[in-house]
């Protein structure tokens, strides 16, 4: 008999079956578990932006009290522990590949950062390990310090690695640089643009954490650790860092508490407790505070450009040149050099149909943090120039801004559209999200508001962004010969259970995305199993075979995939498991949500009476086909997955103040197939905070001599509630065409689609008083300036 | 070293502790009730919020030994014994107020306490005010705002369940 189940399949907004662990105090982060015997890691890290380290003396330290080893880079040196590798190798213009400094994992010589990791002190509890750190005395040279992108590049710059005297990681280019120059040669109009995309500090709640524990019994080392892709630590920190073959080392991420890119990257504190773990034979701990995160998570953006548009007299555009300088930080973190290349310059036609396009990027170190993916990655800064450049092209041309968007747009009959930036996109449809946008942010009502607005003192500006990103990245081949040093498939295990319940592995990595709920009801749409019967095992280089996590909105597009492709071996064989039972022609067994049909017929079987004949084979053709009901599937992206949608930010500025507040926020974003609508909304809505959140408030500030200054909440402004306004979110679906889900990504479409549409609105409510560009974050300083140093055609009359 | 006597969640321990011991730390690695979490060095964040004596109190500013005599409640002992969530845990739930659940138990004690104290009931625009002590990175507050004025309503007694009052 066929069960009646309450529809939890693919468009089902279900509530979240991890909710009622983190609601109730059990959810199960890295700095909650403890390990037996388990000591406490402590690092001394530099004061200092650039400094040799002429002596370490260790010797009061080691004396206090619960000291159980204190080590430093020559201790990793004498172990031959490599640095921390790079995960994506760049090639120059003319074809040599970038420099590519050593990232060791203690200081050897010399400190490049403040932050930067001189010495590891293991103690008995955390308090001692922090009080011995204070009592190792380090000797240092201090030098001068290239701390932003102009002070690396000028003449005689202090050089943050020795060996490579300008500062300079990689000088790339993409694009047809000829063809580009001609379009700009006979163009009606050229608009110039230069713009900094500010640098933000990622700010994950969850401080990182790391434990390392070693079992001299079996030779294997563990590692629990606030990542989201173990298996890419795994990988790695055994081949790369610590010379552990992947057999004997164990890769844990358990509930990990947000990571928007900041907990992608393999960090040196891993290897370090990792090794040191074994070098003690203790479990060690080490969990960052604040300040550590924002002195050593991998920071974000970070670009200065100057870019140039071409149009005819129409407003057609003819061609963009792009020269763009990327903050690398001291050191190269795992993936920070694909970020201004290809995950930002071949996003640079946007939705637009530019025919021509050549774009150069500098890649820079500065004696910062090192400089990474942050939610979006490359594609926000894309997204921001673009779309700047569109509205000041606009202006400067006399065109309305919706009629020159309208005029270039990648039309839904042009696609599979080839750019002249490498990519393909497979689908999308920009003129439907603008109209609803539109619509649903009542444009056409804007000038009354205004005037409204102004009546009681207030500037208030309406701004739009139309946009266009890459995720789901992308295929091995093709990535490979990008420079890639990893495939990016995914994997997906598929574990029918005997009586009917279903364990999912993936190699994705869920942390705050609902994965545990959204991958689920893939199970449940297909095989009929209730969500509640479904689990999703993630986040253990010993449970799940192998995969790459979580990041580039991945996924549904690629884990998601990989899942489908799992469930068709089930399917398949579960078919021919019925065809036995009911004595049919595998050929007539149709299959339907859990339901097995002799086609014609009313003989059916379940997929648990399935199950049970697959583990208790009496009646089983057991010599054709084995038994169990579990398939692993590898699944490999075909392209990129290409989101797209229109942001409309309307904000009011207080004259008096210069204070910005969102009045009114809409997203209408094309994600593709929409499994459970209520995450897609909440992922747009947290996307979208942090976009405000670069337009608007956060800023991260190093001084002259390399000095975090936003090094605390108290002076980074992270968004309140009280700073946003409620944020209207829809989609239109327009289905990726090459994976079997029709799904393209959610996850990063809000930070990427809005910062534009802000500024664009502040732009605009200060329309009055010839201002061109506002740097983001639009600060109340910044814009009370502005309004004070442009005395009002208003006010003059 | 000091001792300690408190009750937490309806349960009475005694223990030493360092003078410079944070409740917080007291919580996590004494008691093993890892639900209150840390966030921040700077009281910023409020992910550490429990209640003293029914006031929301961040723990990670607050020593140990200052709760001596004190009940604590933290997002452990919110619950029924039978497991019937709190309305304001349900409301979560329902309104999807929660993404990596890192602040969530913060947010959640600081949103009880922000109720109670309004029992003429909150705008919208008062609960974001009244939510100035917690940072979420996930959420952008949308849903937030909304889970707590639902959840206002049920435990003023407005509506009689979350689901309810579920748009």
């Amino acid at each position: 008999m066929d069960t009646i189940i309450p529809f939890e399949g693919i468009g089902a907004s279900v509530r979240r079956k991890e909710d009622l662990r983190f609601l109730s105090g059990r959810g199960h982060y890295t700095d909650d578990i403890n390990r037996p015997g388990q000591t406490y890691a402590w690092f001394l890290r530099s004061p200092h932006a650039h400094a040799r380290i002429r002596a370490i003396d260790l010797a009061a330290a080691r004396a206090m009290p619960g000291v159980i080893a204190i080590f430093t880079g020559e201790d990793m040196a004498a172990d031959k522990i490599g640095g921390v590798p790079c995960g994506w190798q760049i090639h120059n213009k003319d074809g040599s590949p970038m420099a590519e400094p050593p990232h060791p994992v203690l200081a050897q010589g010399k400190v490049r950062f403040v932050g930067d990791a001189v010495a590891l002190v293991v103690a008995t509890t955390r308090p001692q390990a922090r009080d011995a750190a204070e009592a190792i005395i380090v000797d240092y040279d201090v030098l001068p310090a290239a701390a932003d992108m102009h002070q690396a590049q000028a003449p005689g710059a202090p050089a943050v690695h020795d060996d490579i005297p300008s500062n300079i990681c990689y000088d790339w280019h993409i694009g047809d640089k000829a063809t580009t120059d001609a379009a700009f040669a006979n163009a009606k109009h050229v608009v110039k643009f230069e713009l900094v995309n500010n640098r933000l500090i990622p700010n994950a709640m969850e401080p990182r954490a790391a434990i390392g524990d070693y079992d001299p019994t079996t030779d294997e080392h563990t590692l629990y650790t606030t990542s989201q892709n173990p298996h890419v630590i795994r990988l790695l920190m055994g081949a790369f860092v610590l010379n552990i073959p992947e057999s004997k080392l164990r890769v844990v991420a358990p509930d990990v508490g947000g990571g928007f890119g900041s907990k992608i990257f393999h960090y040196i504190e891993e290897a370090a407790v990792t090794w040191a773990a074994a070098k003690v034979n203790l479990p060690i701990k080490w969990t960052a505070d604040r300040t550590e995160s924002f002195m050593t998570d991998a920071h974000g953006r970070d670009h200065i450009t100057q870019a140039e548009l071409a149009l005819d007299e129409e407003g057609t555009f003819l061609g963009l040149r792009v020269v763009t300088q990327a903050n690398m930080g001291a050191y190269l973190s795992t993936f920070a050099t694909s970020v201004p290349t290809y995950l930002y310059a071949t996003l640079l036609a946007g939705c637009y149909q530019t025919p021509t396009i050549y774009a150069q990027v500098k890649a820079v170190f500065t004696n910062t943090v090192p400089v990474d993916a942050y939610r979006g990655a490359g594609r926000p800064e894309a997204t921001f120039l673009i779309e700047r450049l569109v509205d000041v092209a606009a202006r400067e041309t006399g065109i309305d801004k919706i009629a020159i968007r309208r005029k270039n747009f990648i039309r839904p009959d042009q696609f599979p559209y080839q750019t002249p930036v490498a990519l393909q996109y497979d689908s999308g449809d920009y003129f439907s999200t603008l109209d609803m946008a539109m619509k649903a942010s009542d444009w056409a009502g804007f000038e009354a508001r205004r005037a409204e607005a102004a009546k009681q003192g207030k500037l208030r500006g309406i701004g739009i962004s139309t946009y266009l990103e890459a995720c789901g990245i992308a295929p091995s081949a093709v990535v490979g010969a990008l420079g890639a040093r990893a495939g990016l498939y995914e994997v997906g295990v598929i574990r029918v259970h005997p009586t009917g319940s279903v364990t999912v592995l993936t190699g994705t990595h869920s942390h705050g995305q609902g994965h545990e709920t959204t991958l689920a009801q893939l199970v449940s749409d297909r095989l009929g199993v209730p969500v509640a019967n479904v689990d999703i095992v993630h986040g253990d280089t010993a449970k799940v075979p192998f995969g790459m996590g979580t990041y580039g909105s991945r996924s549904l597009a690629v884990g998601g995939s990989a899942m489908v492709k799992a469930m068709d071996k089930i399917v398949a064989k579960a078919k021919r498991i019925a065809a036995h039972l009911m004595e049919a022609d595998v050929a007539d067994i149709e299959f339907d949500r859990g339901t097995f049909r002799v086609a014609g017929t009313d003989k059916t079987k379940s997929l648990t009476d399935i199950s049970l004949a697959a583990y208790v084979p009496h009646n089983y053709p057991i010599e054709e086909i084995e038994p169990g009901l579990e398939e692993t599937a590898f699944y490999d992206p075909k392209n990129f997955t290409y989101p797209g949608g229109c942001h409309i930010a309307e904000v009011e500025i207080e004259i008096e103040t210069g204070i910005v507040s969102m009045v009114n926020f809409t997203a209408v974003d094309d994600v593709g197939r929409v499994i459970n609508p209520m995450i897609v909304e909440g992922q747009v809505q947290g996307g979208v905070a942090q976009g405000i959140g670069q337009a608007l408030l956060e800023a991260c500030v190093y001084d002259a001599q390399g000095q975090l200054i936003s090094g605390s909440m108290m002076d980074y402004t992270m968004p309140r509630a009280d700073d946003l306004a409620p944020v209207s979110v829809a989609t239109h679906t327009t289905l990726c065409t090459h994976n079997p889900l029709g799904v393209k990504g959610c996850g990063e479409v809000g930070a990427i689609g809005s910062p534009p549409a802000v500024i664009n609105a502040v732009v605009d409510a200060l329309r009055d008083y010839g201002v061109r560009h506002v740097e983001m974050p639009a600060t109340p300083a910044k814009i009370w300036s502005i309004i004070h140093a442009n005395a009002p055609r208003m006010a003059a009359e | 070293m000091p001792q300690v006597t408190l009750t937490v969640n309806g349960k009475t321990h005694s223990v030493a502790v360092e003078s410079r011991t944070l409740l917080v730390e007291l919580l996590r690695e004494k008691l093993r009730l890892t639900g209150t979490h840390v966030g921040c060095d700077t009281s910023q964040c409020g992910a550490c919020v429990v209640h003293i004596n029914g006031e929301s109190v961040k723990s990670c500013t607050t020593l140990a030994v200052m709760c001596d005599g004190a009940a604590v409640t933290t997002i452990e002992g919110l619950a029924a014994a039978d497991g019937t969530l709190h309305p304001m845990q349900e409301a979560f739930r329902e309104y999807h107020a929660l993404q990596c659940g890192f602040c969530t138990p913060g947010m959640v004690m600081s949103a009880i306490d922000l109720v109670q104290k309004h029992p003429e009931g909150l705008s919208e625009r008062e609960i974001r005010e009244g939510l100035e002590g917690n940072l979420c990175r996930c959420t952008g507050y949308h849903n937030i705002v909304k889970a707590i004025a639902a959840a206002a309503d049920v435990m003023h007694g407005k509506r009689e369940t979350i689901a309810a009052a579920a748009e």
